[in-house]
């Protein structure tokens, strides 16, 4: 009886408040209308990728996505960014909540049961962040005794002890910034996620010359675009439009904006990626 | 409070005099020497820059961050004071019912509630809507905070209808049956309209618990002042300077909120509305303290959460 | 309800709510000593000590103690090198951060158990006090002698609510990685959204266990050592 009521007040809030966005996404389906607007979900709190700045959005995710509804014949003007944390980024998906997802989104197969990926768009390795100079953690393997820093229930860290240096010490925080604001302090020798979510942290001013991305990626993942599954047709225009990011030089530029004040080189082997066919 | 404290202590002669006046000189350099050192370390670190103090002073980060976190944060505490004076009167009244069949489950329901932490009811509510489909996702985290603070302090609302309604004079009930009221209409029309008074400094005063909890809803992701904060953080690398901030809000507005409870109790008393005055730790039965004497207004023992 | 075998052999229950019972158990006497403490710099004839200790009620009570426990990591720890285990140990992390969370755990309780000694002051009866003065007790003496045990004795309810309190606040160490009890149940319902229910049931049930008796054995203590008047 609690949870129904409160199933009730939800809904009436989303009601009050949700009505004019449900009115945006309602016909989206003849896209390329002048004043057609598009909901495309990232993260809010990765420097770097998909960045809240007051009221702006920063970062390669963003400019990725920007160029790509372009393509699909949305006005900058148009694009409604919304806050996509990992854990809801399916159900955002499945709901109609947003059309597109820009958000450090790895494709797995696990994911596509549920959802469709366009892209990839780019090809991230799990990677160490260090102090600039610091010249003894040079890959996983020389982090033994080292102190690890990485977020609860995160993965990644896990795999570090697990297969590739089992006397790390692990710290886990709740966020990232924690762990940032632990190596500048100190207080802790690495820090591990994602090459290209690292460099983010690297590339910001504050942070600037102080940090630096060890280089030397232990893992693949694959940024897709995410999508609601079987939108093939989307999937194509989509796939299309990074092709273009991708051979007219934007997509080098975007990176070298955003990432690039940290030094950080992604693995030239695999990047820039080419586009999976759309299933 | 403060003629209680003189009651401890004759007035000092001319040499306690002095000595008091050393003592505290004394605390005043130590408390002056520790402020000196987390400065000077802090500096020392860099987090005492410009460049990380600047941000708090333009209207960016207060329109698009702390504003909103803070709306955020009272939403969420509204919501929950609402539907837990729901919950909590329900309870509370299912406490007192002569039919076993409601009183042995509003007991259990309460103890239950009471047991739990906060932010475990908070994760699982929040697991139990994304995985079952049962809120919209965009207010996952919203629903989630507020049904754990809802349950929780539903709770102790309960159990400040209970001992509100107990601390009340006997005579109360028995002269409202004796002019033929039904058990039913006793409680409604005699008995809660005066616990009500009497329970509502309590109740301003977990407003301030309520707040206070509402901060656990950043690990669920919810959008309030601890992740606004977080984001702040993230935007300006200022983290440390961005808690402080936030800090400070929540110590504002809950200090406030404490001198409100204040005032009301005093105004009940004064007004003497209820016939047993307004709840204090050691006017409620022994049995019943638990949750309602702890939140008695800032006198009272605290109930932290 | 038959997950359960299956859910303690692939997780360490057990070794969570023992974390969590140290935390409470080595907060609580911190919370002790830093409360009572307090309590008595706030009825003390020392203006300035009443002040400070008024001082840190106030910012310590209307601070969430999420902010408290980050703060005791990132401030404490990282910014002012507050180190509080052994440097070179390979578990220092470990040991440091659970030292951490106690330490903030008691700096949150305290400002609790020095309200409820306050009120437990406020029960003694005036008389007492002026009885200890007029046979020429000092302070340090008329409060150690014959206020506080009594007040100890008055405020055992409240401080039986404070150590509740205190048992389901440990779960909030686990936002700096200290691992226990919440921090476990999340990780499971992370990877097994399936059996959701009873996850959450043996947690809960894990507190119940643990706060329950404690409350019923403070309401037993606070009737049987109630100061008769």
């Amino acid at each position: 009886m609690r949870q129904r009521k409160m199933a009730a007040l939800a809904i009436a809030l989303v009601a009050a408040t949700g009505l004019t966005a449900c009115g945006d996404e309602g016909d989206d389906s003849g896209a390329g209308g002048s004043g057609e607007k598009i909901t495309i979900g990232i993260k809010y709190d990765q420097p770097g990728l998909g960045l809240k700045e007051g009221s702006d959005y920063t970062g390669f995710d963003v400019e990725v996505a920007k160029y790509v509804a372009k393509e699909l014949g949305y006005e900058e003007g148009n694009i409604e960014f919304k806050e996509s944390p990992s854990a809801q980024r399916e159900d955002l998906i499945a709901n109609d909540q947003v059309k597109l997802i820009f958000a450090t989104y790895s494709i797995t197969d696990a994911r596509k049961e549920k959802v469709s990926f366009g892209g990839p768009y780019f090809v991230a390795g799990q990677d160490l962040l260090v102090k600039a100079d610091n010249t003894d953690i040079t890959g996983p393997e020389t982090l033994n005794g080292k102190k690890l820093c990485s977020v609860t229930g995160s993965t990644s860290a896990k795999k570090v002890k697990d297969t590739l240096a089992a006397q790390v010490q692990l710290q886990e925080y709740d966020t990232y910034s924690k762990c940032v604001e632990a190596l500048v302090g100190g207080a802790i020798d690495a820090v591990t996620t994602d090459n290209v979510i690292l460099a983010g942290f690297a590339a910001q001013p504050a942070n600037q010359g102080k940090l630096k991305v060890v280089g030397k990626p232990f893992s693949e993942e694959r940024y897709g675009v995410g999508m609601k599954k079987g939108d093939t047709d989307t999937c194509g225009k989509v796939n299309t439009a990074i092709q273009k990011m991708i051979d007219s030089g934007e997509w080098q530029k975007a990176l070298d904006k955003t990432v690039g004040p940290s030094g950080f080189k992604p693995a030239a082997d695999k990047n820039p990626p080419k586009p999976d066919a759309c299933a | 409070m403060s003629s209680e404290v003189t009651v401890l202590f004759d007035a000092p002669g001319p040499r306690s005099r002095r000595l008091y006046r050393i003592m505290g000189l004394v605390s005043v350099v130590v408390l002056a020497v520790v402020i000196w050192f987390v400065l000077d370390k802090l500096n020392e670190k860099g987090q005492l820059t410009a460049a990380k103090w600047k941000p708090f002073l333009t209207g960016e980060i207060w329109t698009e961050y702390l504003i909103p976190g803070l709306i955020g944060t009272i939403t969420a505490a509204a919501i929950s004071v609402v539907l837990a004076l729901t919950l909590g009167g329900l309870l509370g009244v299912g406490r007192l019912s002569h039919a076993a069949w409601i009183r042995w489950p509003s007991n259990v329901l309460v103890e239950f509630f009471r047991a739990v932490p906060v932010l475990l009811m908070m994760l699982f509510a929040y697991k139990l809507y994304a995985e079952y489909d049962l809120v919209p996702s965009d207010r996952l985290a919203l629903a989630g905070v507020v049904t754990g603070l809802t349950l929780y302090n539903g709770a102790v609302v309960a159990e400040l209808v209970r001992s509100g309604v107990h601390s009340l004079p006997k005579g109360q009930s028995e002269a409202a049956l004796a002019v033929g009221l039904t058990q039913g209409q006793t409680m409604r029309s005699v008995l809660l309209p005066q616990a009500v008074t009497a329970m509502l400094p309590a109740i301003v005063s977990q407003l301030v618990v309520i707040l206070k909890d509402s901060a656990l809803g950043y690990i669920i992701t919810y959008e309030e002042l601890l992740r606004k904060a977080e984001q702040i953080g993230n935007y300006k690398a200022n983290l440390i300077p961005a808690f402080i901030v936030v800090a400070a809000i929540f110590i504002v507005i809950n200090s406030l909120l404490s001198i409100v409870a204040n005032k009301v109790e005093q105004r009940t008393r004064r007004r003497g509305h209820a016939a047993g005055g307004p709840l204090k730790p050691d006017q409620i039965d022994q049995a019943a303290v638990a949750a309602a004497a702890s939140m008695a207004a800032p006198a009272g023992p605290a109930h932290s959460s | 309800m038959d997950q359960i075998p299956d859910l303690l052999r692939d997780y360490d229950f057990f070794a969570a709510f023992r974390t969590t019972i140290y935390l409470t158990l080595l907060s609580a006497v911190g919370a002790l000593i830093i409360g009572t403490t307090v309590a008595i710099m706030r009825v003390s004839p020392v203006a300035t000590l009443r002040t400070i200790g008024a001082a840190y009620v106030t910012l310590v009570r209307n601070t969430p103690l999420t902010l408290l426990i980050v703060f005791c990591n990132l401030g404490l720890f990282i910014q002012l090198g507050v180190v509080l285990a052994d440097k070179n140990s390979n578990t220092f992390i470990t040991t440091n951060n659970f030292r951490l969370a106690v330490l903030g755990l008691s700096i949150y309780t305290a400002s609790f158990v020095a309200e409820a000694l306050r009120s437990g002051v406020n029960t003694v009866p005036v008389g007492q006090a002026e009885a200890a003065r007029a046979i020429g007790l000092p302070f340090v003496k008329t409060l150690t002698y014959i206020v506080l045990p009594q007040a100890f004795r008055g405020a055992i309810a409240p401080l039986g609510n404070v150590l509740i309190a205190l048992t389901k606040n440990s779960t909030v160490a686990s936002v700096i990685g200290v691992s226990e009890a919440s921090l476990l149940m999340k990780e499971m319902m992370d990877e097994r959204p399936d059996v959701l229910f009873v996850i959450f049931g043996m947690f809960a049930v894990g507190f119940v266990i643990l706060t329950l008796p404690t409350g019923m054995l403070f309401t037993a203590l606070s009737k049987r050592l109630v100061v008769k008047r």
